[in-house]
């Protein structure tokens, strides 16, 4: 029996005036990998931000494994095992590939994730991890991202815009891993702007459009036609999938 | 030989004006605080230590002994209220806070001890020198205030590139909501900046007061100074921290041998200079200035 990490509880956020979310409800198992789609300013973000306390709610309760971590300050929630990949990377430039890592596995929890299985997991690290992490590519500090959040050994790993900017071969190497993680237990909270790459490693969908919940199932149960209708809103699926979005 | 001379004792006061500046290069590097009361705590440090410290039967010479581990103390407080409050509202509140305490710090030195020139009694230390040359001396305490500086740079040098702390105050300066996605308390990282800066800024305080005569206002003056050397070495690097104190203490001796009404003017020549030049400094990343 998988037990669930997270209950999130018509969570709502403001962004000064603008409600950024706006009432949603989920839940995360553990082993398992949600993916919240939605297009640009769905409040996506911020309501990964929230779950990992990096903003306030305006209202709503997050509970993670049993416990409220509504008010809990962001290393708070990083020390019980919450691990968010930030969008962007967000490394710490001026740190060598391994102070990176080191930096991660400083509040560390037992678990099967060192930096030694990190480079295990990426083999051109160990050559290169005297190099400061403004050097790497985009991809590299994608992997560099992921591995600093993996050595904390969390038990929910939030991934935010993992595919944004980097090249599809790429892409597709990070999304490899997740099947990998997913194995230790591990649950997953995927934002994803790209559908395909995010309902294709997807236990369970989640839509957001405008703040709210637009559509909840797995990837069987939902078609193409209902997720764009969800993503884009309703009006709009005459006109097929953008990917590109004005903002 | 007089231009030897001349170098050498830019080299002392230069090693002085680096064990100034680089609590200030810290608190800015780590926080991107400019600490306009900087000066103020170091003037402090020396008033700690000429008048409190004998009541606890400590000779003034070994005054840093106890007063830069209570700076220590005083400065994790001190950041993790005062200063912590004002970063939390934005930038310019810690530069409108810092002058606050700047100016209290001053009005509550005059009333408690008056404009007079204090000094740090070191006893016969003061008028003993090494004396290699006809018209060479090296006073000891100012050989002692450069060896203490270039102690503390390399220490701090250590500490920060290999201890596990040094390294998440790294972090904390890079990204610090970054590192509070990795478990890290970054206002506690930033106590522990702020402890560092404090106690690095009390046995600078002191030692001026070894070899100088000191009164409430002398904080404003080496906060002058201490600016110039941050800017000239660069920030984020502590060795450019002591060139640049080197750098500037060499200029003012220059300029002081040619007039001694020179001394500040050359001084603040070279700091223009590096300014227009190279604005990140001799030893400075041009990022830093992002």
């Amino acid at each position: 029996m998988s037990e669930t990490l997270l209950e999130v509880d018509d969570l709502t956020v403001h962004h000064g005036q603008l409600c950024a979310v706006d009432g949603v409800s989920f839940r995360v198992d553990q082993g398992e990998v949600l993916t919240m789609v939605g297009a640009n300013g769905a409040g996506k973000s911020t309501l990964l931000r929230t779950v990992a306390g990096l903003h306030h709610q305006t209202s709503g309760t997050i509970r993670f494994q049993g416990v409220n971590v509504t008010k809990l300050a962001p290393q708070r929630r990083a020390r019980l095992g919450i691990a968010l990949v930030p969008e962007g990377r967000r490394l710490f430039p001026s740190l060598t590939l391994e102070e990176n890592l080191q930096v991660g596995a400083h509040h560390a929890a037992k678990g099967p994730f060192s930096i030694e299985r990190v480079y295990e997991l990426f083999e051109w690290m160990p050559a290169r991890r005297r190099q400061r992490a403004w050097q790497f590519s985009g991809g590299e500090q994608q992997a560099i991202a992921i591995g600093r959040a993996l050595v904390a050994n969390p038990q929910l790993l939030l991934l935010d815009e993992l595919s944004l900017g980097l090249a599809p071969i790429v892409i597709e190497r990070i999304y490899a891993l997740i099947p990998d993680i997913v194995a230790h237990g591990v649950g997953i909270l995927l934002v994803e702007q790209d559908v395909t790459l995010g309902v294709g490693v997807a236990n369970r969908v989640h839509c957001m459009l405008e703040g709210k919940t637009s559509l909840t199932g797995t990837p069987g149960e939902l078609t193409s036609a209902q997720i764009e209708r969800a993503y884009f809103g309703g009006e709009m699926s005459a006109t097929g999938p953008q990917h590109e979005n004005p903002e | 030989m007089i231009w030897l001379n001349v170098v050498i004792q830019g080299v002392l006061v230069g090693g002085f004006y680096a064990l100034f500046a680089c609590g200030l290069s810290l608190m800015f590097g780590v926080m991107r605080v400019i600490n306009l009361a900087h000066g103020d705590m170091a003037v402090v440090a020396a008033y700690v230590a000429v008048f409190l410290t004998p009541h606890a039967h400590i000779p003034e010479v070994w005054a840093f002994v106890v007063v830069a581990p209570l700076f220590g103390v005083v400065g994790y407080v001190v950041q993790r209220t005062l200063i912590q409050k004002s970063i939390d509202r934005d930038p310019f509140t810690t530069l409108l806070v810092t002058f606050g305490l700047s100016v209290i710090i001053e009005n509550l030195l005059l009333e408690i001890y008056s404009s007079n020139g204090q000094i740090v009694n070191v006893g016969e230390l003061i008028v003993k020198s090494w004396h290699p040359q006809s018209i060479i001396y090296i006073s000891y305490v100012s050989l002692a205030v450069l060896a203490a500086a270039v102690a503390v740079l390399g220490l701090l040098q250590v500490f920060l590139s290999k201890s596990g702390t040094g390294r998440l105050i790294r972090a904390v300066a890079d990204d610090h909501e970054a590192a509070q996605l990795s478990g890290t308390n970054y206002r506690h990282i930033f106590g522990i900046a702020g402890a560092i800066a404090f106690a690095t800024v009390a046995l600078a305080g002191i030692s001026y007061g070894m070899m100088t005569e000191f009164a409430p206002t002398s904080g404003g003056v080496n906060l002058l100074f201490a600016f110039e050397t941050v800017v000239i070495g660069g920030i984020g690097s502590l060795w450019g921290t002591l060139v640049g104190g080197i750098a500037l203490g060499i200029a003012q001796q220059f300029g002081a041998h040619i007039n001694p009404e020179y001394q500040v003017l050359a001084g603040n020549i070279l700091f223009l200079v590096v300014l227009a030049v190279r604005p990140e400094g001799l030893f400075g990343k041009r990022t830093a200035l992002a």
